[in-house]
């Protein structure tokens, strides 16, 4: 094991950089998506709220190692068969980015959806009462007692996200995974090889999940 | 509608049942099948993994069969040498690992025969088919050889001599590599423009291109001097297996069987 690490380390370390890199991407289009169906879901409005339950129907609806080949190989064809047009041709980093963002952006909506609506109705209908505008009341008291509620989900899914990029692997991105299997298949090593690869993902989560809980900490931080 | 309801689950737990009858009674019969053969083996069932999809040397027909160069020589020489097995398709990342953990006795995938591997405590056997490995662009391509290849992307599927070979040429030409887990995927890739070429094991994409009407063309010289494939142990208390298959290849190239096996699939 200490012969594959010590040669195929800084592979395996540049790969585990591609992943960080294609969520960190993934997960900056996701809090976007996330926010905007979220909130469609939560306003008085027939249209956005009918929009935004497509969105998360479908996207929650189909594996993202689907949506990950459709986005990859399945919209460039349509584009190209369908309408004669050869211009968009993804790579790899940006069909997994629109993946992920998708994904995670579905899962999101339905985290910001639940967290506004776990505050008490009392609190909007008290802050309209007192002259705010719907928006302010929005921003200045709904919203920050959602996030507290939030905030443990959001991280939640952050670190499905993270396992999920590996899901990109077969659509040819260098993440983590893929390379890992090169690595196996040169060395034919399997054990040592995925013993290094779930130890990079056990202290990158095991990171993120300390990171977490100070956030947690400090948000909660003159409550109860 | 409660009773109809009733009824109706009454009468699928009936076939189901029915169902497993008829499966165990099915099962009985493989096993007489089994122990008739015992009398000239050791009696013991060797577990063989395998690749899901390497086409023509692996793969599901139509009817749901799994059929190929592998399958039908390891049929043959289990025949000639008179031992039970089981093919279990796995996929190629778990064949490999099924063999380390020892939940297979050996692997058959159409593996190239390298010295890494070796080195990595595998035995293999004699080879038994000799394959080049080219590169395949698309049709309408004006790629003509690896010159042209300057700052694109070529596809390769993960393990394969065809990405070996890839990435032997990749610093002289300066190109970069996409790896794919499978090769329809990677085909797929070509065909739709997000990597311009892909590297692969002449027989399968010439098997693959008539099969499956891909509209790709192989540059035939641009092929390698290739290796041999071989069957792999990774616990060296199975060399019996390697010897078995050994003794078998060379009685199944004398009597003709060979040919027959690989004319029916690349013929």
């Amino acid at each position: 094991m200490i012969q594959i690490f010590t040669d195929y380390g800084p592979l395996l370390l540049q790969a585990l950089g591609q992943t960080l890199l294609l969520t960190l991407l993934g997960l900056f289009f996701a809090c976007i998506l996330g926010l905007i169906f979220g909130i469609m879901s939560v306003l008085k409005n027939r249209v956005c709220n009918v929009i935004s339950t497509i969105f998360v129907d479908v996207i929650r609806g189909v594996p993202m190692i689907v949506l990950a080949f459709y986005v990859y190989l399945g919209i460039p064809y349509l584009l190209k068969n369908g309408w004669g047009l050869t211009g968009f041709v993804p790579t790899a980093l940006q069909a997994g980015t629109i993946c992920l963002a998708l994904n995670c952006g579905a899962y999101m909506a339905e985290i910001i959806r639940a967290g506004i609506q776990s505050v008490d109705k009392g609190q909007m209908e008290a802050a309209r009462s007192l002259g705010l505008p719907y928006w302010k009341a929005m921003q200045r008291v709904v919203l920050p007692q959602a996030i507290r509620t939030m905030i443990p989900s959001i991280i939640n899914q952050f670190i499905i996200t993270l396992k999920d990029s590996s899901i990109l692997s077969v659509i040819g991105f260098p993440e983590l995974v893929n390379t890992a299997k090169n690595v196996v298949a040169i060395t034919f090593d399997s054990f040592a090889v995925w013993t290094i690869v779930a130890l990079m993902y056990l202290i990158v989560i095991t990171l993120l999940s300390r990171f977490a809980k100070i956030m947690e900490r400090r948000l909660n931080r003159g409550r109860d | 509608m409660k009773k109809a309801l009733s009824l109706l689950m009454a009468a699928t737990l009936a076939l189901g049942l029915a169902a497993c009858g008829g499966n165990s009674a099915n099962g009985d019969a493989n096993n007489d099948a089994a122990n008739s053969s015992d009398a000239s083996g050791d009696g013991k069932t060797w577990v063989i993994a395998s690749d899901t999809v390497f086409k023509p040397f692996e793969y599901t027909d139509a009817s749901g069969n799994f059929v190929g160069i592998d399958v039908d020589l390891v049929a043959a020489i289990a025949e000639d040498q008179g031992f039970n097995y089981e093919i279990k398709s796995l996929g190629w990342d778990a064949a490999i690992a099924a063999c380390q953990a020892g939940q297979a006795d050996g692997m058959i995938a159409g593996a190239s025969i390298t010295d890494e591997r070796k080195e990595s405590g595998w035995i293999f056997s004699d080879g038994y088919y000799q394959a080049t490995q080219t590169m395949t662009v698309a049709e309408d391509s004006d790629i003509t050889g690896f010159e042209d290849l300057s700052g694109k992307t070529v596809a390769v599927k993960t393990g394969t001599q065809g990405a070996a070979y890839a990435e032997s040429l990749k610093d002289q030409y300066g190109f970069e590599i996409t790896y794919f887990e499978d090769s329809p995927t990677m085909y797929q890739a070509v065909l739709g423009g997000q990597t311009v070429a892909c590297f692969e094991d002449t027989p399968i994409m010439a098997s693959s291109i008539k099969d499956g009407d891909l509209a790709l063309k192989i540059l035939e010289d641009t092929a390698n001097e290739g290796a041999p494939y071989g069957f792999a142990i990774f616990n060296a208390d199975n060399q019996e297996l390697i010897d078995m298959f050994n003794a078998g290849l060379a009685n199944i190239k004398e009597n003709g069987k060979y040919d027959e096996i690989i004319a029916k699939y690349l013929g």
